[in-house]
């Protein structure tokens, strides 16, 4: 469980958010909303020892992130507004990269899979990313979530540039994180759709 | 590729480092003619009195390739940083000086080390002997790991910064002062019969202290420079 | 034990140290205007002139005394940023930076009685000599680190990487000392050495030390000032800033 404790946090002069204090049990999303601006994202990175707080503590299970750095990042994904991506790499040697770099090594077919399950067109597993679509370059950043089972997910807008046929395959695969016992942050700007009972929201900037 | 852990991830980052110069091979042929110039420059400016130049070779050599280091620097984090890769390699389980120690080494044997392979041809144009040409090969090659070590404090440290490449160029350059003189020095003192052994083993050391500290203060950069 | 610790943590926060920083400049200014006076008087008018470098040696009580500061205050400098690094405080950057120029100035300031006293004695206004090349990079060392901190607009950002860099500098000094040594010398040894025999006056011994009393006591004042001027730029929205400043 991800425990948000009294999280305050400051850009500049500018404060962000303050007093931000949530608690998410496994098998739940947690949906953060708020207008451009309101430190999503910032809080976002915070979550994953990104950007140190200036006030308050995270737990993953009931331990500071900090006091357990390599636990909690081998469990967990984190896609962000830079999507991570090697220009002048393909798709595939992409995401082989990113797993092996982040302790999770998948085979060729694993990771073929994955692109395959996120909607990404056979045609682009051999091009370098650059020349694929806005869209198509999300999708292969969203596939590293078919790849492995790390128990939380954090998720910077993962809906942006994605047509309809991929966002109800990214909302499935979510809705199935959650089924199985594993935490989901995501800032969105609507709504995710998701089993009302296993969604938490959360508005920054009010 | 299927090699998990620590080392698992060094060697996958590098192998993925020098794949993607490879695929922009013009940037490495773009740092070498760079050497290549900067080195001919000198006879051009200083004139062609083979005295003169033998005497100035081996620091031309060592200047020229401390530059050509410099302009691939600039490289080294900052596609990963745009791209959002360096904040993955941030979040993964590993010490994060362990990674960077990969991408100091991928950076070095495709900048420091062709650098290394050329530098007798620019010796042989120089004028220098057999034995100063080995000589100097021999400093390159133990001093340019250091230039990709210690250079990599200054290209995380800048990162994201605007004109940070120059920045950057200020901030470490003084920093290579032990290596260049000890570099330099090893040419001239075996020329001057008194044996190379002395400044080699100074480099060496110069390597030896880079190795365990150079990676931990760039990594500390990096989590500055990410935040 | 426990309340000297508590006694001295309160210092820590940016609102309690500017009063007492305001409280000390003062002394320091004086007690440094009475020592330079001193100082200058002895090494200029009662010490002894050198029988072989003649009057001009006297420049060796700016000289001296500026580069002792000039590596000291790199030292200390360093020292806060390991301390803000360590323990994420921040007043101890804000001492960091505001050391930074001091330390630039007694750097140039040794460079440049250096290459006064070096004309008369050598011939030369420079020399590529180890102490001299080793004093230029520590200039060059105190610009990049005022430069990476003027360079970034995250003041957070700003002040880690800048102690980073001083940090990385300072064990860098003894390597580049060295090198330089073993490269080229025709600097004279340390002027004042504690196990030979003493090779100069008493009163020149003296001057020099008081002297450098006098240019820590004037770092210490300007330091302070400087960061007084920090804590204000930095709080300006704290509300016991405003508060001063209707005051």
């Amino acid at each position: 469980m991800l425990d948000i404790h009294d999280l305050s946090c400051h850009r500049g002069d500018r404060k962000l958010f303050g007093q931000v204090s949530v608690s998410v049990p496994v098998g739940r999303l947690l949906s953060i909303e708020g207008s451009n601006g309101s430190g999503k994202t910032t809080l976002l990175r915070a979550i994953c020892g990104l950007t140190p707080p200036d006030q308050g503590t995270i737990r993953w299970h009931g331990r500071s992130i900090t006091e357990q750095r390599e636990t909690f990042t081998s469990g967990l994904i984190y896609i962000g507004h830079r999507i991570g991506l090697k220009d002048d790499l393909t798709p595939m040697e992409n995401i082989q990269a990113a797993m092996q770099m982040s302790g999770h090594p998948v085979t060729t077919a694993l990771a073929r899979a994955a692109l395959e399950a996120i909607g990404v067109e056979p045609v682009c597993y051999r091009l370098p990313t650059r020349v694929l679509s806005e869209g198509q370059q999300r999708r292969v950043a969203l596939a590293r979530l078919w790849c492995s089972d790390q128990p939380l997910w954090v998720l910077d807008e993962p809906f942006t540039a994605l047509d309809a046929r991929s966002s109800q395959l990214l909302r499935e695969r979510l809705q199935r994180q959650v089924e199985r016992g594993g935490i989901v942050v995501a800032a969105t700007h609507q709504a995710i759709g998701l089993d009302p009972s296993t969604v938490q929201q959360l508005r920054l900037g009010e | 590729m299927m090699q998990g852990g620590l080392a698992g991830a060094v060697f996958g980052l590098i192998q993925r480092d020098l794949l993607l110069t490879w695929r922009r091979r013009a940037d490495i042929a773009t740092t070498l003619l760079f050497f290549v110039i900067v080195a001919t420059l000198f006879p051009l400016g200083v004139g062609p009195e083979p005295a003169v130049l033998r005497t100035i070779a081996p620091g031309v050599l060592w200047i020229a390739a401390l530059l050509s280091c410099f302009l691939s620097l600039g490289r080294l984090f900052a596609t990963d940083y745009q791209d959002g890769t360096l904040e993955q390699m941030l979040l993964t389980p590993h010490p994060l000086a362990a990674l960077v120690l990969g991408k100091i080494a991928a950076h070095w044997l495709v900048s420091g080390l062709p650098v290394v392979v050329l530098s007798p041809l620019i010796g042989l144009q120089f004028g220098l002997s057999g034995g100063a040409i080995a000589i100097l090969t021999f400093s390159l090659l133990l001093g340019t790991p250091t230039l990709s070590l210690v250079g990599s404090i200054g290209a995380a440290l800048t990162l994201g910064i605007r004109g940070g490449n120059l920045l950057s160029a200020l901030l470490v350059l003084p920093l290579f002062i032990p290596v260049l003189i000890f570099g330099a020095g090893a040419v001239a003192s075996s020329e001057s019969g008194m044996g190379a052994e002395g400044h080699l083993s100074l480099l060496g050391a110069c390597v030896v202290l880079a190795i365990p500290f150079a990676p931990w203060a760039t990594a500390a950069a990096l989590r500055i420079a990410v935040e | 034990m426990k309340t000297d610790r508590m006694n001295w943590f309160q210092w820590s926060s940016p609102q309690a140290f500017y009063p007492l920083a305001g409280k000390l400049i003062p002394w320091f200014a004086c007690v440094s205007m009475v020592c330079l006076a001193a100082g200058l008087y002895m090494g200029f008018l009662v010490a002894p002139t050198d029988f072989q470098q003649g009057d001009s040696y006297r420049i060796i009580f700016v000289h001296v005394p500026a580069a002792w500061m000039s590596m000291f205050l790199y030292v200390v400098m360093a020292g806060w940023a390991a301390v803000g690094l360590g323990l994420k405080a921040r007043p101890s950057f804000m001492m960091a930076q505001a050391i930074a120029p001091t330390g630039a100035l007694f750097t140039f300031l040794a460079l440049f009685t250096g290459a006064f006293w070096g004309k008369p004695t050598w011939g030369a206004w420079w020399v590529w000599d180890a102490r001299l090349t080793s004093e230029l990079i520590l200039l060059f060392q105190y610009a990049g680190v005022m430069l990476l901190h003027a360079s970034i607009d995250d003041l957070r950002r700003a002040d880690r990487a800048s102690a980073v860099l001083a940090l990385v500098g300072v064990v860098n000094v003894p390597i580049i000392y060295f090198s330089v040594r073993w490269w080229n010398t025709l600097h004279q040894g340390a002027s004042i050495s504690v196990t030979a025999a003493p090779k100069m006056a008493a009163t020149m011994l003296a001057a020099m030390g008081i002297m450098a009393l006098g240019f820590w006591m004037y770092s210490a004042a300007v330091t302070l000032l400087r960061v007084r001027c920090i804590i204000l730029e930095r709080e300006r929205h704290a509300s016991w800033v405003q508060i001063e400043r209707v005051s």
